[in-house]
């Protein structure tokens, strides 16, 4: 029950965006962001209820400002390179989606005040989708998308 | 030895940190071609990168990057031989990380 508690009270935290502050003032330890990982939001199958339960909400405007680079044709879906990069000021966090996949919810990025507003990975998709980056600055995210098409799937046998 | 190869550069004022991890990044979905079997999911769930102690990102990740993972990222300041810590930890509760100076 105080784990349960401990959750509430994190979750409440993050929604008045004071946890970035707090890690990057060192008042909370890794161990208790580690606890953190989110499985509704990694199990959700849909982008609405995945950005509801990593981002607080899941209205999103889309930006221009947010650039995703990533390949227009991805001959192997099980390894697409994604960087998203932006000029906004303030993210708070990043988060990477493919739309088609069954949880399209891939990487969530928490950044400090001092990291600057670009990640790069590569990762799975199933098939031909949009790639979405959600980038949060304050309390308000922005969008935007990039279509890949995938021509063997990297999700499933 | 450690299974985090991170390099970390510094140009300008803007030091870029790249990381390559070794992990088979199951997503729990996949089936076993010979058996037809699930194959368990195996994933990172979180990876924690600092620079001098401090917290300057963390990941949370999804089965959905791909296998033995790559991931890169930027932060402002830092001097030549700072320590860059990156670790990670799956969702079996393993965990590795490895520490690089910065160049």
């Amino acid at each position: 029950m105080i784990d349960a508690k401990r959750r509430i009270l994190l979750k409440g935290s993050l929604a008045a965006g004071s946890v970035g502050v707090a890690v990057g003032a060192g008042l909370l330890t890794p161990r208790l962001v580690l606890a953190e990982w989110n499985e509704a939001a990694f199990h959700a199958k849909d982008i609405p209820s995945a950005l509801t339960a990593s981002m607080g909400s899941d209205a999103a405007e889309t930006s221009d400002k947010i650039k995703i680079k990533a390949p227009d044709i991805a001959e192997n879906g099980a390894v697409v390179p994604v960087t998203v990069e932006t000029d906004l000021e303030g993210v708070t966090s990043i988060a990477i989606i493919a739309a088609e996949n069954q949880t399209p919810l891939i990487a969530s990025f928490e950044l400090a005040e001092s990291a600057l507003p670009f990640v790069s990975t590569r990762i799975k998709m199933a098939k031909t989708a949009d790639v979405v980056a959600i980038v949060k600055v304050g309390d308000k995210l922005y969008q935007n998308a990039k279509n890949v098409k995938v021509t063997i799937g990297g999700c499933g046998g | 030895m450690s299974d985090i190869k991170i390099r970390a550069k510094l140009s300008d004022d803007e030091t870029t940190v790249k990381c390559l991890m070794n992990h088979v990044m199951e997503t729990g979905l996949r089936k076993d071609s010979k058996t037809g079997e699930i194959v368990p999911a195996h994933f990172i769930q979180e990876v924690v990168c600092k620079v001098k102690g401090q917290v300057v990102m963390t990941a949370a990740w999804s089965g959905g990057v791909s296998k033995n993972p790559y991931l890169s990222f930027k932060f402002k300041g830092g001097a030549v031989g700072d320590p860059v810590e990156v670790s990670w930890t799956d969702n079996k509760g393993e965990s590795q990380s490895a520490t690089d100076a910065i160049a």
